[in-house]
């Protein structure tokens, strides 16, 4: 436990320590806050704006939160798809490698073609850009379920549904919440693509009109924002993570209950 | 019970159809692996026949279809020619429970032993519909009485990981237990096992057997245990793989590890042995 304490001391000091190498050299060779701001000067930003920035905050949490429930939703469905047939797998990997090859910022005109600018492409944006990532997981991690465990199963004459739920679907999870962990920073990347190129709200509608005006510090503000945004549901998957995949690392604290 | 001599008739279509079916029956089976040159021939024109309630053992050299029979018998995989019968019906279509033990444990990491145990409940019929009806907690008396029985008492919320591998195989016996299977197969079981570890559960194997009474069908390369445990051993010969002895074992029950030590134990023991090496002369002529 003491051995634990201080490892996460440690690891807290050197993220601090980062800050403030950051204010030091800015201080030191004279940077301009048009530049690179400091990190003083961002969170001074951030708390005399807040009520500015706070509801571009909201959407863009709101639009990204949605965007990537909708990916998972597809995401497993598909992965389940692709991992469970084979004839699925060759036709549905090739098409999906090809889609995700495509740079997403190409395909928000074409959302905003079909649906108007606003929050639906921003939505639509963060699914598209995590989805990837869950079925690929989730589909190795079906493909590669052990074939003994199957055999269990069908001994049992248990049905192919039977089986996914039983054996495919728990197997699959250690994979899926890994790819979550890249998701959830993924469907950032999106809804902010989606919101700088057509919205009039959101943290990357922000940082838009916040750079034509040069108000750099405001920039920061806002990638902070994000960047916090990211970690915090980072955290949040991990926590659920440990909870429910323990087992796949052979976790005492999930073998507690 | 069909007469004895009805074994030595040569198979004919209306022998076949006017002959009482046995419990588990496999007519002229043969199975082959690949396709192609890369083609193995696993098993080639087998007949048997297991009365329901029997015990046999099957041994042999590796690679002589042991576990071939296992996997038709349980439907994992299907015969390339002949026929598999289980309660007089082809094989898939039978509303026989059965149940099955793997050499590897093959727990579920991610449920606890108790949980593990309780699969089979979830999945066959009749449990599957009383599962429902949430008589879980009759189920989990039962399986702590099972699990006590194997000597796994006080073990049921440890996930397979936190166990050794003799605890994880008796767990894994427990799973084929569980739903009181009329059929029970079991693919080298105990192989994995240390010494002493492997006779105390022949012990529990046979106080199971004796008391529920399934059609067991065992698949071991250890002969003392197959002298031990079955009321029939088949000797397996490899490549092609096809049955050439079936005896009786005529040691009275319950057997012990001692009785493994007289000399009428030691006999057969040694008796299929030899049938087994000299078996082996064919797998080097077929290449």
């Amino acid at each position: 436990m003491n051995q634990q304490l201080r490892r996460r001391m440690g690891s807290t000091a050197l993220i601090i320590g980062f800050f403030v190498v950051w204010e030091v050299l800015c201080l030191g060779f004279g940077v301009r806050d048009i530049v690179l701001p400091r990190p003083s000067e961002i969170v001074i930003t951030l708390v005399s704006r807040f009520p500015g920035i706070w509801p571009h905050a909201v959407q863009t949490i709101y639009t990204t939160l949605v965007g990537f429930a909708l990916g998972i939703l597809f995401g497993v469905l598909i992965g389940v798809l692709i991992g469970s047939s084979r004839l699925a797998y060759d036709v549905g990997y090739p098409l999906l490698v090809g889609f995700s090859s495509i740079p997403k910022v190409a395909v928000v005109p074409i959302f905003v073609l079909w649906f108007g600018a606003g929050t639906v492409p921003a939505v639509l944006t963060a699914m598209i850009l995590c989805i990837f990532p869950i079925v690929v997981n989730v589909a190795t991690g079906l493909a590669t379920t052990e074939p003994e465990l199957e055999d269990v199963m069908r001994a049992l004459k248990a049905s192919k549904l039977d089986i996914l739920i039983n054996v495919g679907l728990p197997r699959a999870m250690p994979y899926f919440f890994a790819s979550l962990k890249v998701a959830v920073t993924q469907a950032f990347v999106g809804t902010v693509i989606a919101e700088t190129v057509a919205s009039n709200k959101g943290i990357g509608n922000l940082m838009m009109i916040a750079s034509s005006s040069f108000d750099v510090p405001l920039v920061f503000a806002g990638l902070l924002i994000l960047a916090v945004l990211g970690v915090g549901l980072y955290v949040l998957f991990s926590f659920i993570e440990v909870r429910v995949t323990g087992w796949a690392r052979r976790n005492d604290e999930f073998a507690m209950g | 019970m069909t007469p004895a001599t009805v074994l030595d008739l040569p198979m004919s279509p209306q022998a076949a159809l006017s002959r009482p079916r046995a419990f588990v029956e496999l007519e002229r089976v043969t199975h082959t692996y690949g396709r192609g040159e890369r083609q193995v021939q696993a098993l080639m024109e087998t007949n048997l026949r297991i009365e329901e309630g029997d015990f046999i053992a099957l041994v042999g050299p590796s690679g002589c279809g042991k576990s071939t029979i296992l996997k038709l018998v349980t439907g994992l995989i299907n015969a390339s020619s002949g026929y598999v019968y289980v309660a007089g019906r082809e094989v898939g279509a039978e509303p026989v429970r059965v149940g099955m033990a793997f050499q590897n444990p093959t727990l579920l990491p991610w449920l606890t032993l108790l949980e593990n145990v309780m699969l089979p409940l979830k999945i066959v019929p009749p449990f599957r519909q009383e599962y429902r009806a949430k008589r879980k907690s009759e189920f989990r008396d039962r399986i702590e009485a099972l699990l006590s029985q194997v000597g796994l008492a006080g073990f049921s919320n440890k996930y397979p990981w936190q166990l050794s591998g003799g605890m994880m195989q008796r767990a894994s016996l427990c799973r084929a237990l569980i739903h009181e299977p009329q059929l029970l197969m079991l693919d080298e079981p105990f192989g994995a096992l240390d010494q002493f570890t492997r006779e105390e559960l022949w012990g529990v194997m046979q106080e199971l057997w004796m008391t529920r009474k399934p059609t067991v069908l065992l698949v071991t390369h250890d002969l003392k245990e197959a002298a031990y445990l079955a009321n029939r051993i088949c000797v397996m010969q490899a490549r092609p793989g096809r049955i050439i002895d079936d005896s009786a074992v005529p040691f009275p029950r319950p057997r012990t590890i001692v009785m493994s030590y007289y000399p009428d134990f030691t006999a057969l023991t040694q008796r299929l042995r030899e049938m087994i090496v000299h078996a082996q002369p064919a797998k080097e002529a077929a290449p």
